[in-house]
């Protein structure tokens, strides 16, 4: 009998917990099955920094990784800013138009001539042919074909191209007589010459850049979260009452930390990973600092990824 | 002066009072180090904590400070298991009080030091104290291992319960000295590379290194010392709370020549990345885990029927939801071994998934989506380790109805509910996307959250019960002074 109340006991002490873990689990599934409204209204700023602009980086040494070994470069020109995705959408018009792209259902593809295979463990052939440049029918992606042009979903149009592979990313700047940056070049654009971890300097605040739960007018932490913001939007000024740090590179470029990641145009031997720089607006202010890298294989595509093109 | 001194020996003499100290260490640690993380980082508690505490936070050192921080509770949890062990096993007083000593002295010397070091400025000075104390640690660690010599004749069982060769040589006592030998040998291939890399500096972090085709042999060397250590502190537990429960009988026969067996493969496997055998060392790391895991699959099966057995014992005919209550009757009981498997849905079954989704996931995943699970995962089985020494502890205290019941089913629930939630967050890019997945990490967040913080509230009140029970002259350290773990080992 003690030892029936004793369990009865327990049960009960059982039960209670379990409706108390109950109730939390349900808060927790609820909370969690609150769909994301991926086209919530966005602000609209015009933030002043062209993004047809380029920025000259001089040749010579510089500090680079986070233990900052020497590193030279010769001259180069980047851009300012990321790709928008109007700029993107333009080239898309002008290669579908020439026959540089083609649709494949619901992608856009095009021609990359290959790498070479060493059969290294991990490693997997990129062979020439046509490749995924980007996606068409994800509700992530702010570009839209209607089967004769292509155009950019509105408010969206001076914010990065994101939602596009390393192919869409390699393809965009070949087209435009470029290239992606290799990740020294990207560097010593982001950092300049005094080994400085962020672009505008030695330590981050929040509106000095997009990243994770940075507060800034485009994210909501409880709905859709983080959102990419227009390019050269932190550059001193203040957007309805949102005062932004101007956090320019020693070069002047813009977004180099924060707001979408970016693809570098490394191929390295015996890996078919492709690298990105910079921390997103999904990272924490960690992945910001310049030497941080991130790899992905070259067909994978992410809100939170962009790029620029060096010549 | 003497109520000074009464409570000094207690809490760096007695076993019970050295672990009180530890776990003190461990907690005050965690709480204020922990809001330097998501989510307090979010919540703009991070810059109070750093501008209140006056800390020097250098963007280019965040590894090298994070290596410290690790290294600094580890220590702890270390010394924790070491007590546990000089407190459970036969071995020479002087032994005993020798190896208490110096990994006491060891780890807090890590932890007062490297944190002074890694947080506070560089004072090289506390680097060099912070070295010491893991030097001490290691000594202490080749002087447990000199204790537990199992080829001692003092230390053969006679016992037919306990597994022994004819001659009465103990393989449990071989199990505590297999894990405890690899344990001190296993640390070299952290202090070799440590030293390489110098001062912390210089190095990284080896989840930002896991995709890179080639690896030097120092950067092997330290990813399998992460991996061998914390596996070793999992298995050294797993002993410790076999002997608390005092796991005897035909599967303890099975499981010991298994724990021994699969100790050593497992330590050769992971030695071997750093050697030519690369290329196999996982196979050789899989061959070892399989039958230390198995071998605890044999104490949980054993301990099991043990709470039923002793719960049922006045009934002629238990039904299955009897049974049931005495298995869960004393959650301090039940909890170490439930959660060993529970930690196979939080990192050996996402290793294996995520090893036989391979194609799947790591070949298209971003780095970074990997780095979380690797990071993820680990730290789970940190935590698991940690509340099956906060159930042991639990009992050691005397914990009795009520309160004991509290505290037990408060870690066991308040920790699994985080750490499941963990491990949905580690794998949520399998069935949601990174635009739509705001939603459940919030959900998710909650609940780790939660969980976590819960539960280091319950710690902190334990924590204040025995900082006030120190104040009374009677109070239950008087008792736990005198006490020692041996003697309190299940009947």
């Amino acid at each position: 009998m003690k030892f029936l109340s004793s369990t009865l006991l327990q049960a009960n002490r059982l039960l209670r917990w379990d409706c108390f873990v109950a109730a939390l689990l349900a808060m927790t599934l609820l909370a969690a099955c609150a769909p994301a409204d991926l086209n919530a209204p966005m602000p609209a700023f015009d933030t002043g920094v062209d993004p047809n602009a380029w920025a000259q980086v001089p040749a010579g040494e510089f500090e680079f990784g986070q233990h900052e070994e020497i590193q030279s470069t010769g001259a180069y020109e980047i851009m300012v800013t990321d790709v928008t995705t109007a700029q993107y959408a333009d080239f898309l018009n002008a290669a579908l138009a020439d026959g540089s792209i083609k649709m494949d259902g619901d992608k856009v593809v095009g021609y990359y001539p290959g790498d070479f295979f060493r059969g290294v463990k991990h490693e997997e052939e990129i062979k020439a042919g046509d490749w995924l440049f980007l996606p068409l029918n994800d509700p992530s992606q702010r570009i839209q074909f209607d089967g004769t042009r292509f155009t950019v979903q509105a408010g969206y149009e001076n914010h990065p191209m994101t939602m596009v592979t390393w192919f869409g990313a390699w393809g965009y700047c070949k087209y435009n007589g470029g290239r992606l940056p290799t990740e020294v070049e990207w560097e010593k654009a982001a950092r300049g010459t005094d080994g400085r971890p962020f672009p505008w300097g030695d330590d981050i605040q929040r509106n000095n850049a997009n990243f994770y739960s940075s507060r800034d007018p485009f994210e909501n932490m409880q709905t859709f979260g983080s959102r990419t913001s227009p390019v050269g939007f932190y550059n001193g000024r203040t957007y309805e009452g949102y005062v932004t740090l101007d956090s320019a590179s020693p070069y002047g470029l813009y977004d180099m930390a924060g707001n979408v990641w970016q693809w570098t145009g490394d191929v390295y031997e015996g890996m078919h990973y492709r690298f990105m720089r910079g921390g997103s607006k999904d990272t924490y202010d960690m992945d910001l600092r310049v030497w941080v890298r991130n790899n992905a294989t070259p067909t994978y595509f992410s809100p939170g990824v962009g790029f620029r093109c060096v010549r | 002066m003497q109520f000074i001194k009464t409570r000094f020996n207690y809490l760096f003499g007695a076993t019970k009072g050295l672990i009180l100290v530890a776990i003190a260490m461990i907690g005050m640690v965690t709480a204020v180090w922990g809001m330097l993380s998501g989510p307090m980082a979010e919540m703009g508690v991070r810059e109070v904590v750093i501008k209140l505490l006056h800390m020097d936070i250098v963007q280019a050192e965040r590894e090298g400070r994070i290596i410290i921080l690790y290294h600094s509770i580890a220590m702890a949890v270390v010394a924790i298991e070491t007590y546990m062990i000089t407190g459970l096993l036969k071995m020479k007083p002087f032994f005993k009080t020798a190896i208490n000593v110096l990994i006491t002295v060891g780890y807090l010397l890590t932890m007062i030091f490297g944190m002074g070091f890694a947080y506070f400025g560089h004072n090289w000075a506390f680097h060099g104290l912070y070295i010491t104390g893991l030097s001490l640690i290691f000594f202490a660690g080749v002087l447990l291992c000199v204790a537990l010599w199992p080829w001692n004749k003092e230390y053969y069982v006679t016992d037919k319960e306990y597994a022994h060769t004819r001659s009465g040589f103990d393989l449990e006592r071989a199990a505590f000295f297999a894990t405890a030998v690899t344990t001190v040998l296993s640390a070299l291939f952290g202090a070799v590379p440590g030293s390489y890399y110098g001062h912390g500096f210089e190095t990284f972090l080896a989840e930002n290194v896991i995709r890179y085709p080639e690896k030097s042999v120092m950067e092997y060397s330290i990813i399998g010392h992460l991996h061998i250590m914390l596996a070793l502190i999992a298995v050294m537990i797993t002993l410790i709370i076999g002997r608390w429960l005092n796991f005897k009988g035909i599967l303890h026969k099975f499981a010991m020549p298994l724990m021994i067996l699969g100790t050593i493969v497992l330590n050769l496997g992971v030695w071997g990345v750093v050697t030519p055998l690369e290329p196999v060392a996982h196979m050789i790391i899989y061959v070892g885990a399989t039958p230390s895991m198995f071998a605890a699959l044999l104490l949980l099966i054993w301990s099991w029927n043990k709470l039923i057995k002793d719960g049922t014992a006045h009934l002629a005919k238990p039904t299955f939801l009897q049974k049931l209550g005495a298995l869960v009757r004393d959650p301090l009981k039940f909890g170490p071994t439930w959660q060993m498997l529970f930690m196979n849905f939080t990192t050996s079954g996402i290793g294996i998934f995520m090893a036989v989704k391979l194609e799947e996931i790591f070949r298209v995943w971003p780095a970074r989506e990997e780095r979380i699970e690797l990071t993820g995962h680990w730290h789970a089985l940190s935590a698991i380790i940690a509340t099956i020494i906060l159930f042991y502890y639990g009992d050691m205290i005397g914990l009795k109805g009520k309160v004991r019941q509290l505290y037990g089913w408060a870690i066991l629930i308040l920790s699994d509910i985080a750490l499941a939630a963990v491990t949905v967050f580690e794998m949520k890019r399998l069935f949601i996307t990174e635009a739509e997945q705001q939603p459940l990490v919030n959900g998710l967040m909650y609940a780790i959250d939660f969980g976590l913080g819960m539960l280091l509230v319950l710690l902190a009140v334990v924590m204040v019960w025995r900082l006030t029970d120190l104040f009374k002259g009677k109070g239950r350290w008087s008792e736990e002074k005198d006490q020692e773990l041996s003697q309190e080992v299940m009947k």
